[in-house]
């Protein structure tokens, strides 16, 4: 009943909160919002925000697990108990749906991060979903590469993602919880950079011709979403760097001090 | 601040730029919907939504500098506004409330063309919340671009935003519908003073006038220094003609029901609350379904619910407790020991209300009341003796309405209900509007122009049904013409079956091939992309065969002999969806009409007649896009190979059924296209055999022609029974095998989406009554078990003497089965795809795409199965297709309904003229013969089947017996002796036409003449 009475795109070319196709939603990025963590940010797209920390490289937990060559990545994903409308997501552990958006992370990582460089240890990306509006996969990956990238862990590139859905012939773009119950949508991730997929995933049937069209605009909307984080992430370097010339002055400051004495 | 932060230099300019919307912390409030949601479980959700406020949202204000750049920004609005109006000369728009939406809409409809409307979205969101059908209604204005509508969206936009006020001290939380009147109130605080920023500072601003039924919306308006008017206010102040024209239209007004509040006494029950009527209907204590006014009956009707296998019967206007017929309806079953079985007498409601006056319903007539009462007395008892049959049906009444399916319909002023008096004035009067169709109530309506009106057709529709009103209120909307004059009664005909006959418009039109009737088929070259992977079969020998004069040629056909000695036969198609492409102008007006409707002298067409009479209709001797259905077969007709081809054809010769069949028998003949036609029957011959075997039923519908004396003056001479030839059979069944080999292909290809058509086994009990009469009258047994089984005992029902008795055996079975209908292959289970009356276990509409739309349908999927074209979209999603064919299904019905009645018309002017020429003086009639088809208490249903009538024989007086054990009546005969009238007994009619002094209505009249002569009976 109620996906009946909203309309996903009206006369206006509007959508039911009042995008055109191609807007995506308000975003916030914020880098090291966890105070234990080797790097972390929180990401919020609309009313979908995602905190992920990421642990590590460091000794794995489980000893067999460790590969001699390569890091191994694990992902821990949970959500809540406040966040509303999840999709169908029961907050416990092992939901299905929980583990399925933890494994689609690591594979999307998994090809990204230099693993060999940190031999014989254990990356562990956790994902915390603090409140869900749909687009609770995508909205984390960007929050994985924001927190990556603040752990300083090497990777290839950034890695955006964006879900596109399909209203009769017109795509849209960062789809909301009420648009993703009631449209065929498809979710991708890609470098920016070298334009590689990553991941592209589709639960629901989608005519093969209208594909292309999405994935190339879903392709340009990551775009978009990689020069809005590079932005903060260079203005919070930026920051970072000032606060390192300031601490380098005081400190040589203070070893003149002790030659003085 | 919804501003776009970052926008990639697009690389290509084919969409507009991707942009990530910004929204400023100060927006927050407007910007966040929260509110509580109670889910079907009861429990209680909080739910947060978020929207953007645009900055970008045009205004439609001509010469407006600011909005000019804005997406989707059209000069709509002239800055002179509207004139001509006694109060607001000066020039001015309207800004249009819900209510007048909801309970003015003809009004609306018919606002002058050059007065500007601004439509606020939140009135469309209401609306669209509040009733679909309305909704669509303001959609069809909002985009007839002919006037000047703008719609404001509002909600979207940041200066008109509004959010619920919570509770503060003192005041109580606004309630939503008091939060919508202030979002419309805002708009006409907008938009002054966005035009006094974005124009030049001289221009003059017209007025901005809020149009609103709701009285405390006007108070508070007025109070904000707003001009507001009620739609009664608005219309006498206009000038002149469009005063005149529009006066009638305006519904009493919600103001003035709770002004006047009446007291009178309640005549039906007040409805239960919907989530009563919800919840009772789940738990099984109330049933819904549709109400069926009982056309014989007026104060009975029955509704079928899916609960139980018979209908429920409800007898009385309480217990139908102001239904009107096709209401979704909820209704509670009375106990056992007050259930009834239908009443078997006709009650006219013409004769029985004759005396009703229009003004005061409170106090009826004492007199109409009591026989009323008498009446209802007397077919209780008549229950009470029918106890003994099993005919007593669940009986309950009426507690609610789900749904109300009110429509405009064609009426007849009352002449009864006018005072002589008022024949003459000109002052508003009430006057009671009697609807064409029987299975309605008299309609009460206002109006100033009775007098003009008597002798028309009007169109009324019904506003409002109080508990205290007899009869529903309802308000006049325009007039069709003089009753008989044949433009009036077409036309009333065809809204009556709600067939969409406006020309095409203007967007449709340019839909057409730019060559217009010049278009050709181009030469084969591999740069027209008319040839890509098209078969070149013009050098086939094809022809047509359809009834003569008919135009839109659908179909041709072909058969010869293969080098290995199987015989090829082609099936050729318009290639219509070459012309229609999906999801344009011409395409969803075609998925609207659904079909080209056949009235006796004029033809609704679905597709501009460019297209059905000439670029897709295959004339011969040009050559036209085909799509082919091409089999092998061998001697037995058996297919042997199947292939579909786009193609392109040229016919050789367009036949008439007789002209082929004279063709075929003409031993002299031998050219290809004559052993074509001979081999094509051959065949068909074989392909109707084992149909037959395999169970098919042949069925009957009386199938009439009419004889007009020229094509000009379409004045009937008369009507004959069509001739069934071989030809017809022939065309027939090639028709059937292409529709099944497409069926079969396109749910191989798409088991989810595939338009495919089923007629379901009908329950066994429809047939009950039939097989009960044959058995008593004619010892006659009819074995339903399939439709094998019955088509075998329909061939045993034969009498001797009665040549034409099984024909009326086969149309009253017929009758008891379901009618076929479009379904998409994924919404039912795949036992159910089956074809009853074929005996085919799947099928489709493929072979006639210029009438029909869900053969359209059938060819894009087709196309896409062979890889011609890709498979629209909109043909992929099952909803999509569901409701494409629910809409298309309707549009069949009706359509079938609305030919049949422009027959009975014209039979009944044919009746007319054929009195005056063989000058019976003053009988006017003509002598049949007819079947009996049903006995009542008091009277008989007959049918005429040499014209193809039903009627109607009542007896006055009381001198007969009716025995509806054996369907028998008995009449006393004219010495005296009993004469037994049964079901299926033949007797003779006189028929005449005869005007009803009230309506203005030709009735067809039916006199009995033998055995007994019924005038004084």
């Amino acid at each position: 009943m109620s996906s009946s009475r909203i309309e996903i795109l009206n006369d206006g070319g509007l959508r039911h909160d009042a995008r055109r196709p191609y807007e995506l939603r308000s975003t916030s990025f914020q880098l090291n919002t966890h105070p234990t963590a080797e790097g972390s940010s929180t990401v919020t797209q609309g009313l979908t925000t995602v905190q992920v920390s990421i642990f590590g490289p460091r000794e794995p937990r489980q000893r067999s697990q460790a590969s001699h060559d390569k890091a191994i990545i694990n992902v821990e994903v949970g959500v809540v108990p406040w966040a509303q409308g999840g999709g169908g997501i029961k907050r416990v552990r092992g939901d299905k749906r929980l583990q399925e958006i933890g494994a689609s992370i690591r594979q999307t990582f998994e090809p990204v991060i230099m693993t060999h460089l940190y031999p014989r240890s254990e990356i562990t990306i956790n994902v915390q979903v603090l409140s869900a509006d749909g687009g609770i996969l995508p909205t984390s990956i960007n929050a994985t590469t924001l927190a990556l990238i603040s752990s300083g862990i090497s990777i290839l590139d950034y890695i955006t993602s964006i879900s596109i859905g399909l209203y009769l012939k017109q795509p849209l773009l960062d789809l909301s919880f009420l648009e993703e119950q009631d449209l065929p949508n498809l979710i991708i991730s890609c470098l920016t950079n070298s334009n590689k997929i990553t991941l592209a995933q589709m639960e629901t049937r989608l005519h093969i011709d209208r594909f292309e069209e999405m994935l190339n605009l879903g392709l340009e909307a990551c775009k978009v979403l990689k020069i809005e984080m590079e932005l903060i992430v260079k203005e919070q370097t930026e920051k970072i760097v000032e606060r390192m010339n300031v601490k380098s002055i005081i400190s040589s400051n203070a070893s003149g001090m002790n030659i003085d004495e | 601040m919804a501003t776009a932060t970052t926008a990639l230099p697009s690389s290509s300019k084919s969409h507009p730029p991707i942009t990530i919307l910004k929204r400023a912390r100060a927006d927050v409030p407007l910007s966040q919907n929260k509110f509580l949601k109670k889910t079907a479980r009861g429990k209680v959700l909080n739910i947060l939504r978020e929207r953007y406020l645009r900055d970008d949202i045009p205004c439609g204000v001509e010469d407006c500098q600011i909005c000019i750049d804005y997406p989707g920004y059209r000069s709509v609005l002239p800055l002179k506004g509207y004139t001509e109006h006694t109060k607001y000369g000066e020039g001015h728009w309207l800004v249009i409330d819900t209510n007048i939406v909801l309970h003015q809409i003809d009004l609306l409809t018919a606002l002058p063309i050059s007065l500007p409307l601004i439509i606020p979205s939140t009135t469309i969101r209401e609306t669209r919340h509040r009733s679909l059908p309305l909704y669509n209604r303001l959609q069809q204005l909002i985009q007839d671009e002919d006037r000047l509508i703008w719609v404001w969206w509002n909600e979207e936009a940041r200066e008109t935003a509004t959010i619920p006020k919570e509770a503060e001290q003192g005041k109580e939380k606004e309630t939503i519908n008091d939060k919508n009147d202030r979002a419309i109130r805002q708009v006409l605080h907008f938009y002054p003073e966005h035009l006094s920023t974005s124009l030049p500072k001289s221009s003059k601003l017209p007025k901005l006038i809020l149009l609103t039924d709701d009285r405390r919306n006007r108070e508070i308006a007025d109070g904000e220094g707003l001009i507001a008017i009620s739609a009664r206010d608005y219309v006498d102040g206009l000038i002149g003609e469009e005063r005149e024209r529009l006066v009638d239209l305006v519904v009493g007004g919600v103001d003035e029901i709770s002004v006047g509040e009446k007291k009178g006494k309640r005549i039906y029950q007040d409805y239960l609350p919907q989530d009563t009527l919800l919840a009772g209907v789940k738990t099984g204590r109330f049933h819904q379904g549709h109400f069926n006014a009982n056309q014989y009956n007026y104060l009975e009707g029955t509704v079928n619910v899916p609960g139980l296998s018979k209908p429920v019967l409800l007898v009385g206007r309480e217990a139908m407790n102001r239904s009107v017929n096709g209401d979704v309806v909820v209704v509670e079953i009375l106990p056992e020991s007050e259930w009834k079985a239908p009443g078997s007498e006709v009650v006219d409601q013409d004769v029985a209300l004759r005396d009703d006056d229009a003004d005061d319903d409170e106090s009826p007539g004492l007199a109409e009341k009591e026989q009323e009462k008498a009446k209802e007395d007397r077919m209780d008892v008549d229950e009470e003796t029918k106890r003994k049959p099993k005919n007593i049906l669940p009986t309950g009444r009426v507690v609610g309405i789900v749904k109300r399916n009110w429509r405009a319909y064609v009426c007849h002023l009352d002449r009864s209900s006018l005072s002589d008096a008022a024949l003459t004035s000109l002052s508003q009067q009430t006057v009671f509007a009697t609807p064409l169709s029987t299975s309605l109530p008299r309609i009460r309506l206002r109006t100033r122009q009775a007098p003009q009106l008597l002798d028309q057709k009007i169109l009324v529709t019904i506003d409002s049904w109080s508990v205290n009103s007899r009869y529903p209120d309802g308000h006049f909307v325009r007039s069709l013409g003089k009753v008989e004059s044949k433009e009036a009664e077409q036309e009333s005909l065809l809204l009556e079956y709600e067939v969409p006959y406006r020309p095409f418009g203007r967007a449709i039109l340019s839909c057409l091939p730019e060559e217009g009737d010049k278009w050709k088929v181009p030469t084969k070259a591999p740069e027209n992309l008319e040839w890509r992977d098209r078969e070149d079969l013009r050098d086939l020998i094809v022809c047509s065969i359809d009834p003569p004069g008919c135009q839109d040629i659908d179909d041709a056909l072909h058969a010869r002999r293969l080098p290995n000695g199987n015989i090829e036969a082609g099936v050729h198609i318009a290639d219509v969806s070459h012309f229609v492409h999906p999801d344009n102008p011409m395409d969803s007006e075609a998925a609207s009409r659904g079909t080209t409707v056949y009235l006796v002298d004029k033809r609704i067409d679905m597709l501009p007649s460019l297209l059905g009479t000439n670029l897709c209709s295959l004339r011969p001797f040009v050559e036209r896009l085909a799509f082919s259905v091409i089999w092998e077969m061998n001697e037995q007709a058996e297919i042997v190979k199947v292939r579909f081809a786009k193609s392109v054809i040229a016919s050789k010769e367009a036949f008439t059924y007789e002209a082929a069949q004279l063709r075929k028998d003409d031993k002299s003949l031998s050219d290809p296209l004559t052993q074509s036609i001979r081999l094509l029957n051959t065949l068909a011959i074989k392909l109707k055999e084992g149909r037959m075997k395999a169970g098919a039923l042949s069925l009957s519908s009386p199938e009439l022609k009419i004889h007009l004396n020229s094509s000009e003056s379409t004045e009937p001479i008369d009507v004959e029974q069509k001739q069934q030839r071989e030809t017809n059979s022939l065309v027939e069944e090639f028709m059937l095998l292409a529709n099944i080999s497409v069926a079969a292909k396109i749910q191989e290809t798409f088991p989810a989406t595939a338009v495919l058509r089923r007629h379901c086994p009908p329950p066994k009990t429809n047939f009950e009554a039939l097989q009960d009469i044959l058995q008593k009258r004619k010892n006659m047994t009819l074995d339903v078990s399939s439709s094998g089984a019955l088509a075998k005992s329909l061939d045993a029902c034969v009498d001797a003497k009665e040549p034409e008795f099984n024909t009326l055996v086969r149309i009253m079975a017929t009758r008891c089965m379901l009618s076929a209908e479009y379904f998409c292959s994924g919404s039912v289970s795949k036992e159910t795809y089956g074809h009853y009356g074929l005996a085919s276990p799947i099928y489709t509409h493929f072979t006639s795409p210029i009438r029909r739309y869900a053969d359209v349908l059938a060819h894009r999927q087709l196309a896409a199965a062979i890889n011609y074209t890709p498979l629209h979209p909109s043909l992929q999603s099952k909803s999509h297709v569901e409701k494409t064919l629910s809409v298309v299904n309707k549009r069949h019905r009706l359509a079938q309904m609305a030919g049949r009645a422009s027959v009975e018309f014209y039979v009944g002017l044919a009746l007319k003229s054929r009195g005056e020429r063989t000058g019976q003086i003053g009988g006017k009639s003509s002598r049949e013969e007819a079947f009996v088809i049903r006995t009542f208490k008091n009277g008989l249903a007959v049918f005429v089947s040499k014209l193809g009538l039903e009627g109607l024989i009542t007896f006055k007086k009381d001198t007969h017996t009716f025995d509806p054990e054996n369907y028998t009546i008995n009449v006393p005969g004219s010495n005296g002796q009993m004469i037994g009238i049964s079901v299926f007994d033949k007797i003779t009619v006189d028929i005449s036409i005869e005007k009803d002094q009230n309506t203005q209505r030709g009735k067809v009249k039916m006199i009995m003449v033998g055995p007994v002569n019924s005038e004084n009976l």
